[in-house]
């Protein structure tokens, strides 16, 4: 096919995806409004039924929270696959020189970029521990906390080197957290069970003012197990790319493939 | 049209002008760090539209552990090309 041939075929094509894409578009309600019931019955009824004003948290974990199990294994699956893919292979050299600190051809840190980073680990934390908990008053939940604490952690890299790194979060440890934390969100759904209620029911008291702290039952323990699995998992995924980065060098060793 | 909807049109606009600006950089380490930009406009896109809780999710992940994977990963194989 001549190049003149391909572009008119482009072209053609083109024009009927723009036009079935415009037709599409003209049968689409207007621009904020919303036509299903559903999000408005929730909006209604979701702060008196769960006691928590975070309503986003109360459908993620609560009305719709075998969903969210289902995205935390996704999580948690992409970290496991990242851990295998990224193993020592054979024929791998760990680059020598990094026992007595980061290999010699790095280039230095600079020190504003140490300061800066340290600076921010406190606050960090804090914000990241403070989304994780408050699923049920604000905005924010495990997933959003998680990935904040998991920044803490790389910051942690940036002012003190892979070795303090991995110093605080060994490997064994890290994966046994992110397990610690996905089993937890299965395993507080599984309890429901044995009191003979539904999985993933809400068997906590909800408490009596909604907003508090302390209100929504399950939905808030949730969002901590969550949190937990999240920030382990992005600790543990970036931290085995530092050490593929870093560490390792050589060709791997080709596997027969036959 | 209320200060809302004007605020929603200009990030708007602001997102559409990001995306081409991200794709036509073809040095790979400076698109991560446009891509980290673009993703903070998408955050504050996500904000001004009323979804707080995607405002934070696409504040962490586009703007701070994306391109900290990417950049790992061009660090591995630029190693790689020396």
């Amino acid at each position: 096919m001549s190049d003149v041939t391909r572009r008119w075929v482009f072209f053609a094509a083109i024009a009927g995806f723009a036009a079935f894409y415009l037709w599409g578009l003209t049968g689409l309600p207007g621009f904020g409004n919303y036509p299903g019931p559903y999000g408005l019955i929730i909006n209604k009824i979701a702060v008196e039924e769960t006691k928590a004003t975070g309503v986003v948290s109360a459908v993620n974990f609560e009305y719709r929270g075998f969903d969210t199990v289902g995205e935390e294994f996704i999580l948690f699956m992409a970290a496991t696959g990242v851990s295998v893919v990224l193993r020592h292979l054979r024929g791998e050299r760990e680059r020598p020189g990094l026992e007595q600190g980061l290999g010699a051809d790095e280039p230095a840190t600079s020190d504003a970029v140490r300061q800066a980073a340290l600076v921010f680990v406190g606050p960090v934390l804090l914000v990241g521990w403070w989304l994780a908990s408050h699923a049920q008053t604000s905005p924010s939940g495990g997933f959003q906390g998680g990935v904040v604490l998991a920044t803490a952690f790389i910051m942690i890299y940036l002012s003190g080197g892979l070795l303090t790194f991995r110093r605080i979060s060994p490997i064994d440890l890290t994966d046994a957290v992110e397990a610690a934390g996905a089993g937890g969100f299965a395993a507080v759904g599984m309890a429901a069970l044995f009191m003979s209620l539904p999985y993933l029911y809400n068997y906590l008291p909800l408490g009596i003012k909604p907003g508090a702290v302390s209100s929504s039952g399950t939905i808030a323990l949730i969002s901590f197990f969550v949190g937990v699995e999240v920030a382990a998992a992005f600790v543990l995924i970036v931290g085995e790319m530092l050490e593929q980065t870093l560490l390792r060098q050589g060709e791997p060793a080709r596997e027969d493939t036959r | 049209m209320t200060s809302t909807e004007a605020l929603q049109i200009v990030v708007l606009l602001l997102v559409a002008a990001g995306a081409p600006v991200v794709v036509l950089i073809r040095q790979p380490v400076r698109q991560v760090v446009a891509l980290s930009g673009y993703g903070l406009m998408l955050a504050i896109l996500f904000l001004v539209f009323q979804a707080p809780d995607v405002t934070l999710s696409e504040l962490t992940v586009g703007a701070v552990v994306l391109p900290i994977l990417l950049l790992l990963a061009l660090a591995k194989v630029r190693e790689r090309d020396k």
